[in-house]
């Protein structure tokens, strides 16, 4: 038999299992399928959601646990923008985690390019390295950076934050930029090389613009990271001015000591939580493949 | 060119670990600062003397433990409802990523006021379906504060999980569930003759992933608990001592101590897992 009939008989032996299971997938298994589909998304959203409708209430209606607010208001928004603690906060994230995000896309991309084309041992031992700096608890190195940073006058400070925070998303930046590397084909940059283009132009000229995607998708991951950092944050920060929104919302208060002011902290945890779900959800599938990449290819 | 990432690490990850080891054997002065005697191991021997140092290390385990298994159960039930096919799946798998996309911080503090008594959305639901347990306060009770803990995280990071798993399951060709099916096989059946095993490096690679996530644990608890009843975990409680109590020895002992027991956990599944990790980097 030529391969071409077996594979004309694959395809019949497919369909006509398919229109088997067609038949013999009957509504329950739809059903199912679909309870499925509504409880992930509610798991998921419903928490959100329950954000959102606190951000729209206030005073008394607080505390009574309505699904909907009966005079949604944004007060909560109006008075956490007047707040100069968090705008601050908003300003001195954008710049920390910002900075820490561009910094490893540079460097990481250097190191990433060279990892893309090692022969395999090493790449293992870098699995590896990468695996446990990835996984370093940030409570080990709390302590002794908050006395270095004391002593070398980088506490409370932006480099300060910045410093750590790249040590952080450099690994993860590293392994999937060296994933995405390793798909752009050898023979485009020797073509390059042969056209007489030094070896940094060929990197910067066919290789960067080709690994764009990996950019964006490394960034957005470093980002997020860095805009989440919760226990550096407090402990390398003593001041508003200088403190991250991860660490100002923990120190919101409210009207008296012991109560939350959940509405404000509501209103604020949607303001930068918004755009980042947006950028997640533009990026999606670039995402998904950027994690999976860094989490199953060496 | 790997070299400037390889400084940057090395100066502010491993050098900061040889400092800590160093501030970790000496005892400070709390009334004059600056002043330090050598103690040798002592901060240890007292850390692993104390009860609190074990009962953090009992909480962070059962925590991971439990927390993680649930991850991977509900990230395998949502891996399997993404792979297959319907319309809007693309829908779906923008869904799954907001809880991993929202500030954890927020989400503990909203946690914290959903389980809170008496005005918490949890107890007047409750309340209002005349169910038991309306007026538990959740938070001040051992079990229960645990419980809410190990929620909040799974609700975070189990769609993380389904999105590990599911790129696992992308490679599983399908002619091979067809040949299953063909030959009659359950749906069951086949999930665990044929999606399982070619399933194992990808579960391996989650697991590895959250469970050492779940050993440093820190901002879950420190926003809901502050550690009380139950809920002090390692990194917590090592930075209670640290920073609240400002015993920098002994709190860089414990710090030195997570630091120490996430490595073993790390290496262990390496060893455990290693054979399946090279495969899977030579296949590439």
């Amino acid at each position: 038999m030529s391969s071409h009939a077996v594979a004309r008989g694959h395809q019949r032996l497919r369909t006509r299992s398919r229109a088997r299971t067609g038949r013999k997938r009957p509504l329950r298994n739809q059903v199912l399928l679909w309870i499925g589909v509504a409880a992930t998304i509610i798991f998921c959203l419903f928490p959100f959601y329950w954000i959102i409708n606190t951000s729209l209430k206030t005073g008394a209606e607080l505390s009574m646990g309505r699904l909907f607010p009966a005079h949604p208001s944004l007060d909560n928004y109006s008075s956490i923008f007047k707040n100069s603690d968090f705008t601050t906060a908003l300003k001195t994230s954008l710049i920390d985690a910002g900075c820490a995000t561009l910094i490893a896309l540079v460097v990481g991309s250097f190191a990433a390019y060279a990892l893309a084309r090692l022969r395999f041992p090493r790449k293992f031992l870098i699995l590896a390295i990468v695996l446990s700096i990835s996984t370093f608890p940030p409570i080990a190195i709390a302590a002794p950076l908050f006395k270095l940073w004391t002593d070398i006058g980088l506490y409370n400070t932006y480099l300060g934050l910045i410093l750590p925070f790249l040590t952080f998303v450099l690994p993860l930046t590293i392994y999937i930029l060296t994933s995405f590397f390793r798909e752009i084909p050898k023979e485009l940059e020797e073509a390059a090389l042969v056209d007489g283009a030094t070896h940094f132009q060929a990197y910067r000229k066919v290789v960067l613009p080709l690994a764009a995607p990996g950019l964006v998708t490394a960034g957005l991951l470093a980002f997020i990271f860095a805009w989440n950092e919760f226990l550096l944050s407090i402990t390398l920060t003593s001041q508003a001015n200088r403190r991250p929104v991860s660490a100002a919302i923990a120190f919101f208060t409210g009207s008296t000591q012991f109560q939350i002011p959940i509405g404000t902290i509501s209103a604020a945890t949607v303001v930068i939580t918004v755009p980042l779900i947006v950028l997640v959800v533009i990026f999606q599938k670039r995402i998904v493949a950027g994690l999976t990449a860094g989490a199953l290819k060496g | 060119m790997v070299s400037p990432s390889l400084i940057v690490i090395l100066a502010v990850a491993a050098y900061p670990i040889g400092y800590a080891i160093w501030l970790s054997l000496h005892q400070y002065s709390i009334i004059h600062p600056g002043l330090s005697r050598w103690v040798g191991v002592d901060n240890y021997t007292s850390a692993l003397k104390s009860g609190a140092f074990w009962g953090a290390v009992k909480t962070t385990f059962i925590f991971t433990a439990i927390s993680v298994t649930l991850e991977l159960v509900i990230g395998m039930g949502m891996a399997l409802l993404m792979h297959t096919a319907f319309r809007g799946r693309t829908i779906l798998r923008a869904v799954v990523l907001v809880p991993w996309a929202i500030l954890t911080v927020g989400t503990a503090m909203m946690w914290r006021s959903i389980v809170a008594p008496d005005v918490g959305f949890l107890n007047q639901v409750l309340k209002a379906l005349h169910l038991p347990g309306a007026n538990t306060v959740w938070l001040a009770h051992n079990g229960y504060a645990l419980a809410v803990l190990i929620f909040a995280d799974v609700w975070k990071t189990a769609p993380f999980m389904a999105l590990l798993l599911l790129a696992g399951l992308q490679v599983i060709p399908d002619d091979l569930h067809d040949a299953g099916k063909v030959d009659g096989a359950t749906s069951w059946q086949r999930f665990r003759r044929i999606t399982l095993p070619l399933l194992k490096p990808a579960i391996l690679v989650a697991l590895i992933f959250r469970t050492l996530d779940a050993l440093r644990i820190f901002d879950l608890p420190y926003v809901l608990t502050q550690g009380s009843n139950g809920t002090n975990t390692l990194s917590l409680y090592s930075y209670q001592q640290l920073t609240q109590n400002r015993l920098i020895g002994p709190g860089s002992a414990l710090a030195v101590l997570t630091f120490i027991i996430v490595m073993a956990v790390s290496l262990l599944y390496i060893r455990l897992a290693g054979e399946n990790l090279r495969a899977m980097a030579e296949e590439k």
